[in-house]
């Protein structure tokens, strides 16, 4: 089960992540995937290949930069974690004490695992993500202020960026609800459903 | 209005559908696979038990080692803990499980559908991306995460928010050397990798009337590679015949009853699509990749483009990216690619079917480059050898491997050293994907042993005319 904090408003730096279709074998590479969630070395596995050479050097990446090494946001390009369904990546992220991702669009299955964790996913426009960025990579000590409550990113120039998230994500995020309990309250519900599906669909059984 | 046919299935399965949209699902069949192996440790901290082990099935795949007939010819580290820690799971909740010395064992998304574990009609889902792959069937599949899996394991279903609607229509008829795999990456590259985010995909025309089971798999396989996590074909004839005698499916009356069921699994003349989309079957030639997303596909006639005439300065920038890390200059002709590497198999295309296409190009010919077969279950090698392909593989120099995922996702032992460059009939061609610093092509089985003969890309096509 995962650990939930409750979301709430905070500031933080921003991270700019220039990668457009960034699959989440890049947030975490393959053969980091048999880890336990609790290994201490989780926060190194993010962005690993990109991020170290393998003497552990680090290499060029915004978030080996001074400036960006205490973001809590990434701010990040189209289709933002595309690929595999590894909940790993959110992982990492988490481990690192990311927040939240904004960007133009996420993969479906770790857009829930982000939800699922606890971590925000926000949707920006693509001009919007793209302005952002460059506004971090010119002024890269400024803050983003996320507030869910409101729905709304302030960004380093302190314009004001709303967006949408389903109602109920919002709700999970904010109280930081786990699934498998809310679910066991829909028994009853469940139960009846049983009782119909399995006399229409016993082949199914 | 009509229905689809996703929301036929989709509508027998929920249970509670709230206000914002999501709906509650009841999930038919569960796979698992060694990657999950701590899920069961987790629930059993929390006191929850399984809530139907009778719908869950474990089958080892990512971390086998496809040299390994046994768990004693695995050394002791990650592959074998995860391996042996789903074993042990199943014996602790008493759910049905293929260890790797059964010979239905293989890659999960090929199991399933060869043991009947998958069927038209149900909602199956994994945790795995690739799930999509039993959507051929004419099920509603999908890849889930670990919280996810904890989630089905402990209440049997799903809170999932319905997508939206896209239908691909298929006309004509895929041409001779042309197979499925080239079809879905002419549709990744014409909708790009993300071009299906949000939507289920149903696949239909008169290509899939003719197309077979394993093809159609390859299709709904890699539909999560254009961002849709559900590819779905309406059950036919081919279909049923395909699930009839199989272990796990009904039979007696209740066959009967499932195929009745079946049978009303079309989307309705009026059904609404918020997309629809039309390619041309017989205008589709062997595909290759040449960045780092499925979508940066061309026909083999085609060359490697240049950024530089690209307005988009984004999309230039990832052009550039992926010619730098796969070290290729623009204007190279496809066919001028070498390779020094070939892998066949993955759960796109490691059925029968794949190895035939396979060995039908090699036969009497030899391997240029080093060659990894491994076929996606046991029963696939069992058949392969019957018919003498596995033969046909060996005397041409290439390795004929113990079912697994493999070099798809090198987390087995099987990978590339960096630098080295791959023909590969898997599904991603993500940096990194097959081992640190490799460059992956995807390819169909076909091309991939044409590639393999010539020691670089080449047409298949053209072997066909020799042949």
């Amino acid at each position: 089960m995962p650990n939930i904090v409750p979301f709430k408003t905070f500031s933080s730096i921003a991270v700019p992540i220039d990668i457009p279709n960034c699959d989440t074998d890049q947030i975490i590479p393959g053969r980091f995937l048999r880890k336990p969630n609790n290994d201490p070395n989780y926060h190194l596995y993010l962005f690993h290949d990109l991020r170290f050479n393998s003497d552990g050097s680090e290499k060029e990446f915004s978030f080996n930069l001074k400036q960006f090494k205490n973001g809590k946001i990434f701010i990040s390009d189209i289709n933002w974690g595309c690929g595999s369904s590894r909940e790993n990546a959110v992982i990492a992220l988490k481990a690192n004490g990311i927040k939240s991702v904004i960007a133009p669009s996420f993969g479906d299955i770790h857009y829930n695992n982000c939800i699922k964790n606890g971590l925000l996913p926000i949707q920006l426009s693509e001009s919007e993500c793209s302005l952002l960025r460059r506004q971090l990579h010119q002024n890269s000590d400024s803050e983003v202020t996320i507030d869910l409550g409101t729905q709304s990113v302030t960004g380093p120039d302190s314009t004001i960026y709303n967006f949408k998230i389903n109602s109920f994500d919002k709700l999970r995020l904010i109280r930081g609800l786990d699934d498998i309990s809310l679910t066991m309250e829909y028994e009853e519900k469940i139960q009846e459903f049983m009782i119909d599906y399995r006399k229409k669909h016993g082949w199914a059984m | 209005m009509g229905k689809t046919l996703f929301e036929k299935i989709w509508n027998e399965h929920v249970i509670y559908e709230r206000d914002d949209g999501e709906g509650l699902l009841y999930i038919d069949r569960h796979l698992i696979h060694d990657l999950h192996y701590r899920s069961f440790a987790s629930l059993k901290s929390q006191g929850i038990p399984i809530k139907e082990p009778g719908k869950l099935f474990g089958v080892p795949d990512h971390s086998v080692p496809t040299t390994a007939k046994n768990l004693e010819d695995i050394p002791k580290g990650e592959m074998r803990e995860a391996i042996e820690g789903l074993q042990r799971s199943a014996k602790d909740f008493g759910y049905v499980h293929f260890p790797i010395t059964d010979k239905r064992h293989g890659i999960v998304h090929v199991v399933g559908p060869e043991q009947g574990i998958t069927l038209p009609g149900i909602t199956l889902v994994c945790g795995d991306s690739h799930t999509s792959t039993h959507g051929a069937l004419g099920c509603l599949s999908f890849g889930i995460g670990a919280t996810e899996v904890e989630h089905v394991l402990a209440t049997q279903t799903l809170w999932q928010r319905r997508p939206q609607m896209m239908r691909i229509t298929i006309t004509g008829q895929l041409a001779l050397g042309v197979s499925a795999k080239d079809l879905i990456l002419t549709i990744i590259k014409k909708i790009s990798a993300a071009g299906g985010t949000g939507y289920a995909i149903e696949y239909t025309g008169s290509a899939i009337d003719k197309m077979s089971v394993e093809g159609r798999m390859t299709l709904c396989n890699m539909t999560i590679e254009a961002g849709s996590r559900t590819g779905i074909i309406a059950p036919d004839d081919i279909t049923i015949s395909y699930c009839k005698g199989l272990p796990y499916a009904p039979k007696g009356p209740l066959w009967d009853e499932a195929v009745s069921f079946w049978r009303t699994l079309r989307s309705d003349k009026d059904a609404y699509f918020d997309k629809e989309l039309t390619i041309d079957g017989s205008a589709v030639i062997p595909m290759v990749t040449w960045g780092n997303s499925p979508q940066w596909a061309l026909p083999i006639s085609g060359s490697i483009p240049d950024p530089s005439l690209e307005n988009d300065p984004m999309l230039r920038a990832e052009m550039e990216a992926s010619l730098d890390y796969m070290d290729l200059k623009p204007g190279t002709s496809l066919s001028e690619i070498p390779i020094d590497t070939v892998f066949i198999g993955a759960c796109t295309n490691s059925r029968i079917e794949d190895m035939r296409a396979a060995a039908e190009v090699i036969k009497g010919q030899k391997a240029k480059v080093r060659t990894l077969v491994v076929p996606g279950s046991g029963l696939v090698k069992a058949q392969a050898e019957m018919e003498g392909l596995d033969k046909i593989f060996t005397d041409a120099g290439m390795e004929w491997r113990e079912p697994g995922c493999s070099m798809c996702i090198a987390l087995n032992g099987d990978m590339l050293k960096p630098g080295q460059r791959a023909a590969s009939t898997s599904n991603r061609n993500f940096q990194g994907r097959q081992g640190l610093g490799s460059r992956t092509h995807l390819v169909s089985p076909a091309m991939a042993a044409a590639a393999s003969v010539a020691g670089h890309f080449i047409d298949v096509r053209n072997l066909y005319k020799e042949l």
